[in-house]
């Protein structure tokens, strides 16, 4: 079936099956900062942001996302891009595998929280999951680009 | 010393940095066909069986499949998956395919179709009938079993590191130093005889296993993977095929992570069978359960240490007995056993006698592989576990206890010459060995003074302290091998091609200091490239925490040697000696300042007027003396006593690994090695039923440490510096690892009075303690 | 990997319910987060997403939660947080993350039966009663306590209001995993509720504690006894996750710290 998706805010026209996920049709249609990561919607590495909202695509029925926005890392802009070098700055780009998932879910994160803490950031982001940094330095990259001190 | 680099010491940011985070399609199945194969595998549902019988017909009607193995047409050439220098001291005991599945997972048929829901389709019509046999599923009996994992005739030894399938053993390792253990242990007034248990861990890289492959245009077989080891996937992929190793180029993009996993060749024979049998590309990328289930995990170990000393805490004895868990498979089954030896014992050398003896042994679980530590991390929990145990009985502050016994700067370890090829009897030096200052430090980060052994919070929490110190290896003396080569490029600029295979580590940003340094340039005018076995010349790969030691060396004398070039063809050119020659960097010029050029001109003269030349420079690195780290980490706890869950409040920890090359990318390093120790310590088991079947196969049950389960972490770099290290460093990878379990169960018995010997410590396990206490 | 024969978006309850009994093989889909996890072929996949079934209503005496409710909505609601405090927010906090529970819903949750289910434990002690399309309206509780799953349409949950106090406990060893146990408590009007889940089996009250201390006053002593009374009364399994016995000795001390914090 065609559905029609806002992609990084260009309107495009996909076929897909109802039963696939948006993380497999968003890598078959060439967006391929989207990463799957666990199978099983546990991990975060695969978020975009769906209506501004962070979801996990592999989790996600692409049938669902009809007529909706969807971020990805690729389209982010403005502001939200310097993120990316929040993250670089303090050296936590590691592997990198899980740094779309986590830059979606933070822009996501600065939109919602009215009055960002450290506490309210970690909960909010736990469900990034990543296994080279051992999250301490994201944490501050990520505190540093909210304006949140210790 | 610091204060003399350029390059080295700053906090470059990785130079594959803002790629990653953009999100550019980088990694290995961004970079795959579209229209490529997809390979899938059969695999075993028995922990032991024979395949009797294979119909794979119907799967090879199915429309859309290409081709169908079973182990009746695949090449049948013995090889080990332990990515490990040629000869590999792992036993080849495994072929593409066997007639024999030896663990719940092994690989029985390989699908490959033109899309993965007919790959999938084609498996489930694949017929086989198997012997079944009873499984060998607890290593403390592998040995005397009825059932026999591996046959002498159908394995191929390298070397003798005590293979005797016929008791299910893949490597036995034994040493032993000064006097007779025995006799010591009888005279010491204290002595601690315990077992200590670790489990088998997975990595949980967050990029799944996975390779490409494709035949170039020149008829070479190519194979792109997520690994840390591409000369050796080169190797062993054409062994396995039985090609020349000069048919297959392996070639590295960005790795989603390996932490060992990725030092073994887990995926790469199957697409490289698959296109050179049909030469088509193919691709294969496991998802999680295959990740989990089919590949390899950390060597669960049962380890005896018995420790004596005397009333005033010298250490006289040490004794170690491992038995470790090498699954069905002898990947890295000798070389882990006597890693969890040699690499921890030397903490304290001045004991009057040391013992180790070990087996690992063949069982019916998921193979035992490489994991960041490699057997360092379980040595290293049993040792330190057994020294605070002492520390308890003598009524002594671990940390006195430690500053008594352990190894210091300037002294050497007679077990840590062990570890070297070819050293002969010479000892090892410790050039460099700061773990008092670690200790100090950390002991003043942690707030000991205060803090030890234990406060009371309230009459449901109790928090307490608990510390340790750990080393490791910077590489394998005498074996490894890295190089490198830098080419001056016209318009001034450098390249540097290195093999190291950076796995997310930042190898090619600190290769690029190192380089810079040694060039004496700023390293804005050099760029990277690795790894691709075409391309770059040999290095061993990521793993042994190799990379900034030998690949750095390596790039240190490519850089020299470019240096060295440039100068003496600035002489020829002003027509003067090379040693009046001058090179800021920016400038080539005569020491009396009359002749100048700069180096973009420099650079193009070379290449486009005569003498025509590329100008390269290279080194090639190998070492037998050797510069272990060390690290000192100190954890401090809070239990619940109701309910026996332990949160981790701090860990510090503090590192001595020479220069720090980039002490932001070794920061990053070091808080992540340090929560693989505490996943490790609190969080994190592999666990089957009881007839050896994965339970812990997905991201919901094995549960590596989330953002929430990690408080707050300090780590702090010792000034160091190793005259045998590329400007004075040594390695971090591993070493940042070990201390987290065993100081976390010191932490938790000063908490509670409670002693955890197994890993890990469970809510449950610490609670029915408590209960029983 | 589930595959779909047919697929439909039906825009009400009656059309999907409609569907769903005109095929064997219809199956509803929720939030698909768990669904995903199994390997089978649906023959008509009935996606509720159009169905008018994603709203948090004040419908005066009573709090009306329509069951494609995402469970970061239920989390998030400022309407339920009102009315029944933290504990709708820590029942599901610690339920993968953020991503997952803006997919995931509660009627799907509480339709499976999930003995792990943490919202549900804490719906059972609120005493929320569900809304079925053809079975009509009845108590969590003893839809719980059916065997197997009615074909129907789960249409809303319903929480009457009250001057509720309650208290959400849960122990697991990382903060994203399942509950090794996981106790709601709730303090009204009627008194005092005590709910049980990831036993590992389904939630269940604990009748003879709840008795207990409806009798007596709150206070520490007759809180832990009360613990003492629901670790008899219940039967706790062995899991992956922990041991009856250690379950046991939880719910102990997770019941006399719910009752303590309502007390409060």
């Amino acid at each position: 079936m065609i559905i029609n998706l806002h992609v990084n805010g260009i309107k495009k026209s996909f076929d897909i099956n109802p039963d696939e996920y948006l993380v497999e049709v968003l890598r078959r249609y060439g967006y391929l900062s989207v990463k799957k990561a666990c199978d099983t919607g546990s991990c975060g590495v695969c978020t975009v942001l769906v209506d501004d909202s962070p979801v996990l695509s592999c989790s996600y029925y692409a049938v669902r996302a009809n007529n909706k926005h969807i971020t990805t890392v690729e389209g982010i802009s403005g502001e939200d891009r310097s993120l990316g070098e929040f993250l670089v700055d303090e050296g936590v780009d590691q592997c990198g595998y899980c740094s779309p998932g986590l830059i979606l879910t933070v822009i996501a994160m600065k939109k919602e929280l009215e009055n960002p803490t450290k506490e309210s950031i970690v909960e909010y982001l736990t469900g990034n999951l990543c296994r080279c940094t051992g999250y301490v330095g994201q944490l501050r990259a990520i505190m540093r680009y909210m304006g949140v001190s210790e | 010393m610091k204060d003399k680099f350029q390059s080295v010491g700053q906090n470059l940011s990785k130079v594959d940095g803002m790629g990653l985070v953009t999100g550019k399609p980088l990694y290995t199945d961004d970079l795959a066909p579209k229209d490529c194969l997809v390979i899938k595998i059969l695999r075993s549902p028995h922990a032991f069986a024979r395949i009797k019988g294979i119909n794979t017909e119907k799967a090879e009607k199915l429309v859309g499949v290409e081709v169908v193995f079973t182990h009746e047409n695949v090449p049948k050439h013995l090889y080990t998956r332990a990515g490990q220098s040629y000869p590999e001291p792992s036993v080849y005991d495994k072929y593409i395919l066997d007639e024999y599945v030896r663990y719940v997972g092994d690989e029985v048929a390989i699908v490959a179709a033109q899309s993965e829901e007919t790959a999938l389709k084609a498996l489930k019509l694949i017929k086989v009938e198997y012997e079944v046999y009873e499984p060998v599923l607890d290593m403390m009996k592998a040995q005397g079993s009825k059932s026999q994992i591996h046959f002498r005739e159908r394995c191929f030894l390298n070397m003798d590191k005590g293979f005797e399938p016929e008791k299910n053993i893949s490597a036995v390792y034994n040493f032993s130093v000064g006097e007779d253990v025995d006799e010591v242990l009888e005279n010491c007034h204290v002595v601690v005889k315990e077992r200590y248990k670790t489990q088998a861990q997975a990595h949980t890289m967050m990029e799944t296993y996975r390779a490409f492959s494709y035949i170039d245009q020149y008829g070479t077989l190519v194979i792109v993977s997520s690994t840390q080891i591409p000369f050796h996937v080169r190797r062993d992929v054409a062994l396995s095929l039985g090609i020349s190793a000069g048919k297959v180029r392996v070639i590295k993009p960005r790795i989603g992570g390996g932490f060992g996993g990725k030092q073994t060749v887990q995926v790469e024979f199957y697409p490289a069978l698959v296109t050179y049998k049909t030469g088509k590309p193919s691709k294969i990328v496991y998802d999680r359960k295959e990740t989990y289930q089919a590949t390899t995990s950390r060597h669960a170990m049962a380890l005896d240490v018995t420790l004596g000393s005397d009333l005033d805490g010298n250490i006289k004895a040490i004794d170690m007995n491992i038995i470790s868990d090498t699954g069905a498979y002898g990947e890295h089954a000798a070389t882990v056993l006597g890693a969890a030896g040699y690499k921890s014992l030397p903490l304290y050398n001045r004991v009057d006698g040391a013992r180790f003896t070990g087996k690992a042994v063949y069982t019916n679980h998921i193979p035992g592989g490489a994991f960041r530590g490699y057997g360092v991390t379980q040595g290293t929990f049993a040792l330190e576990s057994a020294v605070n145990e002492l520390a308890a009985k003598l009524n002594m502050d671990p940390l006195v206890l430690r500053e008594k016994n352990m190894i210091r700067k300037g002294e050497s370890s007679e077990i840590f010459n062990l570890t070297t090829v070819g050293v002969g009897s010479d000892p090892i030096p410790m050039d460099s060995c700061e773990l008092k200052y670690c200790i100090d430090k950390g002991k003043e980060l942690i707030d000991w003074g205060n803090k030890y052994p234990r406060k009371v919070i309230s009459p449901t929490k109790v928090r307490g302290v608990g510390m340790s110190i750990a080393m490791q290896g910077s590489g394998i003396p005498g074996i490894d091998t890295a190089s490198a080569t830098i080419k001056l490029s016209d318009g001034g600029t450098f390249t540097l091609l290195t093999g190291a295979a950076d796995i997310g580590t930042g190898a090619d940003t600190i290769l690029k200091q190192i380089a810079a340094e040694g060039l004496g340039v700023s390293y804005d005018i050099i760029t990277v490239f690795s790894a691709d076995t075409e391309l770059t010349p040999f290095d061993v790969g990521a793993y042994a925490s190799g990379t900034t030691y030998f690949s750095g060396n390596a790039v240190k004398m490519a850089a020299l040697d470019l240096r060295e070039k440039i100068l003496a063809e600035g002489a020829r050119m002003f027509e003067i000696n090379n040693e009046d020659v001058l090179f800021d960097g920016l400038e080539i010029s005569s020491k009396d300042g009359n002749k100048t050029i700069s180096l973009i001109d420099f650079s193009n003269k070379l290449i486009y007027k005569r003498p025509h030349i590329q100008l390269m420079g290279t080194g090639s690195y190998t070492t037998t003396d050797i510069a272990p780290p060390f690290v000192a980490g100190f954890a401090e706890v809070e239990v619940d006593l109701e309910t026996g869950k332990v949160d981790l409040l701090n860990f510090v920890e503090v590192i001595d690994c020479g220069t720090v090359i980039n002490p932001k990318l070794a920061r990053i390093q070091a808080e992540g090695g340090i929560v693989h120790g505490i996943g490790m310590a609190l969080f994190e088991e592999v666990k089957e039923t009881k007839k050896g079947k994965l339970i812990t196969n997905t991201m919901m049950q094995y549960k590596i440490p989330c953002r929430m389960d990690i408080n707050n972490i300090v780590v702090d770099f010792a000034e160091s510096y190793d005259k045998t290290g590329p400007y004075g460093a040594k390695s971090i990878g591993e070493v940042v690892t070990n201390p987290a379990p065993p100081a976390i169960v010191d932490a938790v018995f000063n908490a509670t009075g409670i002693r955890i010997r197994e890993l890990p410590i469970t809510p449950e396990k610490l609670k029915m303690a408590l209960i029983n206490k | 990997m589930i595959t779909f024969g047919d697929y439909i978006q039906p825009k009400s309850v009656d059309e999907a319910y409609e569907s769903l009994i005109s095929k064997k093989s219809a199956r509803l889909i929720g939030g698909g987060c768990f669904l995903r996890m199994g390997n089978r072929r649906i023959g008509l996949a009935i996606d509720l997403s159009q169905a008018g079934l994603d709203y948090i209503k004040d419908a005066g005496e009573e709090i009306e939660i329509g069951a494609m409710t995402s469970l970061r909505s239920f989390e998030t609601s400022e309407l339920l947080k009102e009315h029944f405090g933290y504990m709708i927010g820590d029942s599901v906090k610690h339920i993968i993350g953020v991503q997952l529970r803006n997919i995931a819903t509660i009627g799907a949750t509480v339709y499976s039966k999930y003995g792990f289910s943490d919202p549900i434990t804490a719906l059972l002690a609120l005493d929320a009663d569900i809304c079925l399309y053809q079975g009509g309206r009845m108590a969590l509780g003893d839809f719980l306590k059916e065997v197997g799953h009615r074909r129907d349409v789960l249409e809303k949950i319903i929480i009457k209001k009250s001057n509720k106090r309650g208290s959400f406990q849960t122990l697991r060893n990382s903060q994203v995993d399942y509950a090794i146990l996981s106790v709601a408590v709730v303090d009204d009007e009627k008194g005092i509720r005590i709910s049980i889940g990831a036993r590992p089996g389904r939630a269940a009250l604990a009748i003879k504690a709840m008795e207990y201390i409806n009798s007596k006053g709150l206070c520490e002593e007759i809180a832990s006894k009360a613990g003492e009374i629901a670790a008899e009364e219940l039967h706790y399994g062995s899991n992956n996750r922990g041991s009856g016995a250690y379950r046991k000795e939880l719910s102990k001390i997770l019941v006399k710290r719910a009752l303590l914090e309502v007390s409060k």
